[in-house]
């Protein structure tokens, strides 16, 4: 389904990686690992599009995602380094826009439980700048839990600034998302544990995918 | 597409409401502006009643510009524009509600206050209409095309200054049709032509800026 | 005759071909400019009301039409850097702009000279110089946005945006121009009103002209060359090329 193609990546003059290739079908999780600065959220800017590569392709279902656009677009979820959680909205406002801004029609209320099984009960009507980085966090990831229909996920550390148990919760969502036949690309510095059938790694240091 | 639309302006109106203060700078500024200029030219009604057009068009190109940083630049600090990026809507059509949602918060209310800063340079009552539909349809031209520039320069080193001298000039035409309109009805000319001419502005920058204005944000957001 | 034209879009084929034209196309300036001047100062006839002070529309008309003319070109290159994605192309538009600014200021510049004599101030805001103003400030824009952009190819990509909307407004901000002066001025004061244009003046216009564009040329040229060893500083063609200077 999504395809990279020779992928080249320059930032500043410095090329970060080349002859990048690999295939996924559906129902894997492909995670990409290598040192701070080796452009990991390059490699994941360029498969939803936002980046353009120096040199070769991403496609998705045969189609270059250049032209594909929009279309591609709808069937992804991209939850970047930053948050994208408005500091003056509340927390359900938040979702609600960011789902809105996706294609999705989310009701007030699909968006407070999703809130709530994210641990952010009773927080919904909170302007977010008084919320903690990792609640930001959560409002961010909550995102996925009413994208279950959408086939491809791009996480750029999901985990980062959660505690244990908004861990579990991620990984567990992501698991389930494998086993329902999408995509699942992410990166992470902390060990993660999710169960999928097809589990591969691409470590931009030495360019070997391994499972 | 016009779910995407009223949602975008919806939020940034929200933003605005809770953000009161900085709509609130933008108008003083154009408040102040216009009215420094009888202190700097001195009070003879003559010569203010002459150039009250110009000053009021000047303060509120100033004012628009002055506002143009905050159109993207929050939302390029905080990842909310690579979502309008990958957004499921075309991206244009976004833009479009943003540029709304920017001249209802920082063109508008010019619009509606400039006929009294006109009274403080005695302009005869028949032009206050004039200048007043003028504005109407020249700030949203100020928006659109000043959203490319606040485009273009996002995330850069001294945007604000950059951004002026790259908008600047490109606000000429209309701020020489705008001011000349009530040029030409203070000299008793018939004015119509130069209210389509505007309104001609506001239609074709409404059809060509939304492009441009993607085309730089895709480009400075990489 | 088959010529691959492609084979020179790329920088390091390109590099050689434009330092062998270069002095070509400078010697043509320099020649065209000659016979320009000698045609313009020596052989068109004195004005009958202006004297030997008009004379300077032989640098300030050229200058005024090779200004717009370059924004046109600049816009034409960033246009297909932005269609076509190839680097030359931006790099041409970078080359091409300060020369455009250079003839912005010496039509302002000759203009004003020329508006001493003949009105007594050194500024008149007649249309043609406020729309070279107008100009100028456009080039200042363009290449002050692609000063302020580290990264090359967004600066390449921002600055063909802008240029391609400048290049839109000019006409407008022409038209506009014009119509304000009109209603301002009336048509009292112009730099366009040459009294019956000779014929020997004519001549010596588009000389000028010429010149003024073949030195356009060497100069873009040159200044091409420059920006390509600056961004291609990590290639090894350069590299190499730089060992054969020492």
């Amino acid at each position: 389904m999504l395809e990279i193609a020779d992928l080249e990546c320059v930032r500043g003059g410095r090329t970060l990686f080349s002859g990048l290739s690999l295939a996924l079908r559906g129902g894997e999780l492909l995670r990409v690992a290598g040192a701070n600065g080796s452009g990991k959220t390059s490699l994941l800017r360029i498969v939803c599009g936002l980046l353009s590569p120096a040199h070769g392709e991403v496609r998705w279902h045969g189609g270059n995602i250049r032209s594909l656009r929009e279309e591609y677009w709808k069937q992804l979820v991209y939850v970047g380094h930053s948050n994208a959680v408005k500091d003056d909205l509340t927390a359900t406002e938040n979702l609600v826009v960011a789902c809105t801004l996706a294609g999705m029609k989310v009701e007030r209320e699909q968006a407070c439980t999703a809130l709530a099984r994210f641990g952010l009960a009773g927080r919904e009507a909170l302007p977010a700048k008084v919320l903690s980085q990792g609640q930001q966090r959560r409002v961010a990831l909550a995102r996925l839990l009413l994208s279950e229909a959408v086939p491809l996920w791009v996480l750029d550390e999901p985990f980062a600034a959660l505690d244990a148990t908004a861990v579990d919760c991620v990984e567990t969502l992501i698991a389930q998302h494998v086993a329902r036949g999408a995509t699942v690309v992410f990166t992470t510095h902390q060990e993660a544990q999710i169960a999928a059938t097809v589990a591969l790694t691409i470590d931009l240091d030495t360019r070997a995918v391994s499972c | 597409m016009l779910t995407a639309l009223r949602c975008v302006i919806y939020r940034d109106l929200l933003l605005a409401v809770r953000r009161r203060a900085d709509v609130a700078t933008a108008l003083l500024f154009f408040v102040i502006v216009v009215s420094l200029f009888p202190l700097g030219v001195g009070p003879e009604a003559n010569l203010l009643r002459t150039i009250a057009p110009g000053v009021i068009w000047v303060a509120a190109l100033l004012a628009s510009m002055l506002s143009l940083g905050r159109m993207f630049s929050a939302d390029h600090a905080d990842g909310t524009l690579e979502q309008m990026l990958l957004s499921a809507t075309p991206l244009g059509v976004i833009v479009v509600a943003k540029v709304i949602a920017h001249w209802l918060v920082a063109g508008l209310p010019l619009v509606l206050i400039a006929p009294v800063l006109a009274l403080q340079f005695d302009l005869p009552q028949p032009l206050l209409g004039v200048l007043t539909l003028s504005l109407l349809l020249g700030t949203p031209v100020l928006s659109l095309v000043g959203a490319i520039g606040a485009a273009l320069t996002l995330g850069l080193r001294g945007g604000g200054v950059l951004v002026s001298l790259l908008v600047l000039p490109l606000y000429v035409p209309v701020l020489i049709i705008g001011a000349g309109t009530v040029d030409m009805a203070a000299a008793g000319l018939g004015v119509e032509a130069h209210f389509l001419l505007l309104a001609a502005f506001l239609v074709f920058a409404g059809v060509f800026a939304p492009w441009a204005i993607a085309a730089a944000l895709r480009i400075s957001a990489e | 005759m088959n010529v691959n034209w492609f084979k020179y879009s790329s920088p390091q084929t390109f590099f050689p071909l434009a330092g062998a034209l270069a002095p070509w196309f400078l010697s043509a300036a320099l020649l065209l400019g000659a016979v320009g001047l000698y045609l313009g100062f020596f052989v068109a006839p004195t004005d009958a009301q202006q004297g030997e002070a008009y004379r300077i529309i032989f640098i300030h008309v050229p200058a005024a039409w090779m200004s717009m003319f370059l924004y046109v070109v600049m816009a034409f290159w960033a246009g297909v850097g932005l269609v076509l994605n190839t680097r030359l192309s931006g790099m041409m538009a970078s080359a091409v702009a300060p020369t455009g600014a250079l003839f912005s200021f010496i039509a302002l510049w000759t203009g004003s000279l020329r508006g001493k004599p003949t009105w007594g101030t050194w500024w008149v805001w007649d249309a043609r110089l406020t729309s070279e103003l107008i100009l100028l400030f456009l080039y200042f824009g363009f290449m002050a946005l692609q000063a302020a952009i580290d990264d090359p190819r967004r600066a390449d990509k921002a600055g063909a945006v802008l240029a391609l909307v400048g290049v839109i407004n000019v006409p407008i901000i022409y038209f506009s121009v014009q119509w304000w002066n009109t209603l301002h001025q009336g048509a009292s004061v112009s730099l366009k009103s040459a009294p019956t244009m000779a014929a020997t003046m004519f001549a010596g216009m588009i000389v000028m002209a010429l010149g003024f564009w073949m030195y356009s040329i060497a100069a873009a040229l040159l200044r091409v060359r420059c920006i390509i060893l600056e961004r291609e500083r990590h290639a090894d063609w350069v590299a190499q090329y730089v060992r054969t200077l020492k």
